[in-house]
């Protein structure tokens, strides 16, 4: 099964583009894809349960692993317990193993 | 080491401008610790991120000194990571665009850099297990 890491760094209260990445891991994970989401940077300010992740939480009802950069959910005080529903903290050594494994990972 | 992998990345950010240096430099240095071979090429304004004449400044408005301000210093945090790729049996094979040098000044460059042009990064491309664009906005 083709496999794909999606990296999010930007966030939706800064960008009007944050849907390109809910989008194609939706699309990807329909076709029935290895899908998953990572954000970083502002990329996990979405990720606090509030008024911007319900998208994040429908995204990893739909089959798509959302996890969220640690060291970027601490530098900006998020604390880990408090993710929405669907998200998990994960290391930066998630990006480089789908690297190492030959996953198709994207920037955006 | 048989699960040795070559990853090659690409940068366009100069430092100081935005996290996706903090997390190229984060990227590379998680590649370094596992004995990877890394390639860099960095195109536009990175070619600033190994730019040798870059020098730690004091913060007067917080009357702080240059030891105590400690200001991170992007050529530096480079060397180190070839250093430490080395130790575990990597290599940083680090390309500047060499268009975008010139157009920048920026020849002075520290130990390890080289010139290169956008067919170093599709020969570094061909011969890694994967490729990361890390593209400006």
């Amino acid at each position: 099964m083709p496999r794909y890491l999606l990296i999010e760094s930007r966030d939706p209260y800064d960008s009007n583009d944050t849907g390109f990445c809910r989008d194609l891991a939706t699309q990807l994970a329909a076709e029935k894809n290895e899908v998953t989401l990572f954000l970083v940077q502002n990329g996990v300010l979405p990720a606090r349960s509030g008024a911007r992740s319900g998208d994040l939480t429908k995204l990893a009802g739909s089959g798509v692993r959302v996890l969220a950069d640690s060291f970027s959910l601490k530098e900006r005080g998020i604390d880990e317990k408090r993710l929405a529903a669907g998200i998990a903290a994960a290391p930066l050594d998630v990006v480089l193993d789908a690297l190492a494994e030959g996953a198709k990972v994207i920037w955006h | 080491m048989a699960d040795k992998k070559t990853i090659t990345i690409a940068i366009m950010d100069a430092p100081y401008e935005s996290g996706r240096s903090t997390t190229t430099l984060r990227l590379i240095d998680l590649a370094a610790k596992r004995g990877y071979n890394i390639n860099v090429f960095a195109y536009e304004g990175a070619v600033l991120q190994p730019f040798s004449a870059q020098k730690p400044h004091p913060n007067t408005v917080h009357g702080r000194s240059v030891e105590e301000e400690n200001h991170f210093i992007p050529k530096d945090a480079i060397a180190s990571l070839m250093q430490a790729a080395e130790k575990n049996g990597g290599k940083i094979d680090w390309v500047n665009c060499g268009l975008c040098v010139d157009e920048r000044g920026a020849v002075d460059a520290i130990p390890g850099v080289r010139r290169g042009s956008p067919a170093d990064f599709w020969t570094m491309a061909e011969a890694s297990d994967n490729t990361l664009v890390i593209a400006t906005r």
